[in-house]
């Protein structure tokens, strides 16, 4: 397999040492194309610019980025990798083990990349020691967002443990509104399952089971109590969950059809859209139970290799991205926090701000895990059959002791 | 037989070539198919007992992604739907576009109107009808909320929404894509049928439907054979159909092979499983077409 | 049909003319008439029920979407949508619109149709009227190869353009839409040149006409219905196409599938549903043009060729 990779990339090499000469550009390929993403990326563009290399701009969106990477495996295989590709968590360190990802370590030795990106977040920016991809912000996943006024109304403090969280929902559900609004989809129940494991078993086992997929923590009788606890949010939502987008669920907050979402930091766009303030209009805080960790995922551009050496037009592309002026600039839209943790929070709102002294809390005592449900956990493979396992669970398709049973099977063939 | 041989009992340089011509013409499309269908089905074949997860990788490993394959009970759901589906799919296209069709062959007014308004669906592609059908099934508010906002307030639709009955939401909106085209092929079939002979059975007192019955539809069968191949074809290619309607879901209640295989090849790196259910898919598309195909040909001989 | 049998008579100076429409004993039972018009009329509905949803959705503000009134009519109309969709909603890190996107998809389409129509005209011709040994079992292999799923061709494709220097070219995605799309234009002229007087072929070669010059001055000038079927059929599926399209395009070629992709289905970023329908429809005009100027033709062409055994 590697062997292809190698033949491939010397392939691509020659090519692009032909191309190189006459003109500097980078061709990236990525998947932000909603307004707010791409005019934040419009940033590095223009810095890139700026300096006489040119963007050339390869968007492919849908499936959360599936659709990019099918693309990417035709791009490398015929022997024409783009410069940089948007990516997330073991997509990388996939990509890394085919031998197609350039060494950046010179620059980043240079630019001290090292000492400013938290460790959590650098197993997956670096590959047996080098760095292969430049990080650009960190989402956190493990958010509840809720309707302040629904909440004032009902007279609901924010609640800080799961009996808290349940008594809450039960007020709501007493007042004839929709306790939780969600979407059902895979990737949106496991985002909640993520959220619920971790605060149901605590740290130790949310790293035990999904990180170290260890079958023991897998099948064992806090996996069930996670599983019951799912149920009770199952009976929390709408009938008509099914399906339904991640954004008309937030709407559903929005509204004040619903009181809470589980949702990462990326629903906060939605909310300020519809001209709504934190703290006034609505709430963020993280899941009940979880207080002190932060779930994450990051979203990195791994740079392909496009030549023997990192050449001038790839590495100007890195050192952008990780200048603290784009990842403000960037976050700031995207409603993530920087991957950076030496970045000032002036530019940040409220729920940003909180953002990022969880995040450096969370790295700095080691409470900062690579979320399961958004791949930082465990490879494509298992992450799916963990997918399976959970939406079939939330769709009343197994009980909680055979969804447990399921689950260790799953992740025990996909391993 | 050819009757260019007959033809050219000398053969000179010239003559040969003209001989060939024919076979020459023919020849870039046989090669071509030779090695993008046929050579790929086989490095498919290949695949499907390697060891490959992200990228094409070569270290055999038997039979281990069959038997995982059919470990994965999302590939059970999925052969079984292609199976409900399919067969409902052809079906209703079927029936629903040869009504149509006699419907449309009653001297309409503005008959090639309605024509494009049955045939237009065909036109557009699924990444947005898909949203729009997704609404209109969806009960918070598509038909189910209309419905119930005219006083049914009892009136139930959320079969997209229920594991049971969301394969065949899928079914509504791909009969809804296609059966205008089936439609077309049937009417050209009607208007193909000698009138004389209609005229003879008329005349013998063959009831409207009996005509029907007995002359016109067996008439059609050329038309038959080629929506047969048309909507087969859809059938087992539907994708975008599922993913922009269901995404696979509720649960896994709507996979099809096709989503089936893109994920496990695509998006969950499992490049051998994902060969492993291509293979099983072109099996058995060559036990149900190939048989038809064959005889179909060789009665036109 | 609910009609009487004995009331149902020919009329004879229709049923003659082969070409006129010939069943008309519906024609004379007026609550028939009502019933027939009724039923297509319901049909019509449902065919145009998600062109509804998608042209008013399109027409009114974002806020009305949202708010949950996805079916009604809009209370405010706008064209905002439609002018965002076209010139300046955000397809990638440029706010283009899908303008660009249109000429990258003509510039592919027109020579993919226009190649595979031939070269399934051409294979039509030696397969029916050149036939030899062995000739059916080559056009089954053909008509099989349409049913390979492309999901499965991807990466061995990739690799194929790669070697022949046509990753990421024009060139290489025409290529790619004329390798599967052979299959089908190559049934629908084989089907109608098999309905063609084979006599006349013999005849011109009698009078010493060559392999080619039959093809233009016989067979060509008559495939006009078939012709304009197999345009239909591949401009559709070409133009439709997103998976090649995504994956074998460059940076300044993928055509206006991947960006109208693109539109819709941002991840995380707020959707704006009524952008997404105006460009969507805007992405179907081309087809829907094809449909209704050449849907006359259509039956006709379905009528004399692909139908007939």
């Amino acid at each position: 397999m590697r062997k292809l990779t190698t033949m491939m990339t010397a392939a691509a090499a020659l090519m692009a040492a032909s191309s190189s000469i006459q003109a500097q550009e980078v061709e990236v390929l990525h998947w932000w194309t909603s307004g707010g993403e791409a005019a934040a990326l419009n940033v590095l563009k223009e810095d890139l610019e700026s300096q006489g290399i040119g963007w050339q701009d390869m968007p492919v969106a849908g499936g959360g980025g599936t659709q990019a990477m099918t693309v990417l495996r035709a791009r490398v295989t015929s022997g024409n990798p783009p410069t940089a590709v948007q990516m997330l968590g073991f997509d990388i360190l996939d990509w890394a083990n085919e031998g197609a990802l350039a060494d950046l370590n010179i620059l980043a030795g240079m630019e001290g990349w090292d000492d400013v990106v938290p460790e959590a977040l650098q197993k997956f920016a670096k590959h047996d020691g080098k760095w292969v991809s430049a990080p650009v912000n960190v989402h956190s996943t493990n958010w509840v967002w809720a309707n302040k006024a629904v909440l004032d109304e009902l007279g609901i403090a924010v609640p800080t443990t799961w009996d808290e969280f349940v008594a809450a929902l039960d007020k709501v559900k007493a007042a004839g509104k929709t306790p939780i609004a969600h979407g059902g989809q895979a990737w949106q129940d496991a985002t909640v399952f993520d959220a619920i494991a971790l605060s149901t078993g605590g740290p130790d086992f949310y790293k035990k089971a999904f990180i170290d997929l260890d079958p023991d923590t897998l099948g064992s009788d806090t996996m069930k109590e996670a599983f019951d606890r799912m149920a009770v949010i199952r009976d929390n939502v709408d009938d008509n969950f099914s399906g339904r987008d991640w954004n008309l669920a937030t709407a559903m907050v929005i509204n004040g059809d619903a009181a809470f979402q589980m949702m990462g930091d990326w629903a906060k766009g939605e909310f300020l859209n519809a001209g709504k303030t934190p703290d006034e209009d609505f709430l963020c805080f993280r899941f009940p139970g979880t207080q002190d960790q932060v779930t994450f995922n990051a979203d990195q551009f791994a740079m392909f290799a496009q030549g023997p050496e990192v050449g001038k037009e790839q590495a100007a592309l890195a050192t952008a991205i990780l200048s603290p002026g784009f990842q403000t600039a960037f976050n700031v839209v995207k409603g993530s926090v920087p991957a950076r943790t030496d970045v000032s929070d002036e530019a940040f709102d409220a729920c940003g701000k909180k953002g990022m002294a969880d995040l450096k809390a969370a790295a700095s005592s080691g409470n900062l895990y690579g979320s399961m449900a958004h791949g930082h956990a465990n490879p494509a493979s298992v992450k799916n059959a963990i997918y399976d396992v959970v939406t079939a669970h939330f769709n009343g398709e197994y009980d909680s002791a055979t969804a447990v049973d399921e689950l260790v099977t799953a992740v025990e063939i996909n391993k | 037989m050819s009757f260019s041989e007959t033809a050219n009992p000398r053969g000179s340089v010239a003559d040969r070539l003209r001989d060939a011509l024919p076979k020459l013409v023919l020849s870039p499309t046989v090669a071509i198919v030779a090695v993008f269908v046929y050579g790929f089905i086989a490095f498919t074949f290949y695949l499907s007992f390697t060891d490959s997860r992200i990228l094409p990788s070569f270290g055999w490993v038997g039979w281990t992604n069959f038997e995982n394959l059919f470990r994965i009970r999302a590939w059970d759901t999925a052969v079984s739907n292609l199976a409900v589906f399919g067969l409902l799919y052809i079906s209703i296209c079927c029936a629903l576009g040869l009504l149509l069709a006699i419907l449309l062959d009653q001297k309409i007014r503005a008959e090639g109107f309605i024509r494009t308004i049955y045939l237009y669906p065909m036109a557009l592609s699924f990444i947005v009808t898909g949203v729009a059908w997704k609404w209109f099934l969806d009960p918070g508010i598509g038909l189910e909320a209309v419905v119930q906002g005219w006083g049914w307030e009892s009136f139930r639709f959320n079969w997209i929404k229920d594991r049971e009955f969301a394969i065949y939401t899928i079914v509504i909106a791909a009969v809804w894509q296609t059966s205008g085209f089936v439609m077309a092929m049937f009417l050209a079939g009607l208007r193909g049928i000698d009138s004389e002979m209609l005229k003879a059975a008329q005349i013998d007192g063959a009831s409207t439907f009996s005509l029907y019955r007995r002359i016109v539809i067996p008439q059609l069968r050329p038309a038959f054979m080629s929506a047969f191949v048309v909507l087969a074809h859809m059938a087992i290619k539907s994708y975008d159909l599922v993913i922009a309607l269901t995404g696979g879901g509720p649960g896994t209640a709507t996979e099809l092979p096709a989503t089936f295989m893109y994920s496990y090849t695509f998006s969950r790196n499992q490049m051998g499983i994902g060969a492993a259910s291509a293979v099983i898919m072109l099996m058995t598309i060559a036990a149900i077409i190939v048989p038809y195909l064959w005889s179909e040909l060789r009665e036109k001989k | 049909m609910s009609t009487a049998p004995n009331s149902t008579t020919f009329d004879p100076a229709q049923s003659g003319n082969a070409d006129s429409q010939k069943r008309t004993w519906l024609h004379a039972v007026k609550p028939a008439r009502i019933i027939l018009y009724l039923l297509l009329g319901l049909f019509s509905i449902y065919y145009l029920l998600p062109l509804y949803v998608m042209v008013t959705n399109s027409l009114k503000p974002l806020s009305e979407i949202t708010a949950g009134g996805m079916m009604a009519l809009p209370q405010e109309w706008t064209i905002a949508p439609w002018l965002s969709a076209w010139s300046s909603a955000q397809i990638g890190v440029d706010a283009t619109g899908l303008r660009p996107y249109f000429i990258n998809s003509i510039v592919m389409v027109v020579p993919a149709v226009a190649l595979s129509t031939i070269i399934g005209a051409l294979n039509g011709y030696v397969l029916t009227k050149w036939t030899f040994r062995g000739a059916t079992v080559l056009f089954g292999l053909l008509l099989f190869g349409c049913f390979i799923p492309f999901q499965m061709v991807l990466i061995p494709m990739a690799r194929m353009l790669g070697l022949m220097g046509l990753a990421g070219t024009v060139p290489g995605l025409i290529f790619v839409h004329l390798v599967y799309g052979i299959g089908f234009s190559t049934l629908y002229f084989r089907n109608y040149y098999a309905a063609f007087p084979t006599e006349l072929v013999r005849a011109a070669q009698i009078d010493g006409a060559g392999f080619f010059r039959i093809f233009y001055r016989i067979l060509l000038p008559s495939s006009g219905p078939i012709a304009v079927v197999c345009i239909i059929w591949q401009f559709t599926n070409i133009w439709n196409d997103f998976l090649f399209g995504a994956s074998f395009s460059d940076f300044d070629s993928q055509p206006m599938t991947v960006a109208l992709n693109n539109l819709v289905q941002s991840s995380h970023g707020v959707k704006e549903y009524n952008v997404h329908f105006a460009g969507a429809i805007m992405a179907a005009l081309p087809t829907l043009f094809v449909y209704i100027v050449a849907g006359r033709y259509f039956v006709r062409g379905l009528m004399a060729g692909s139908v007939k055994g």
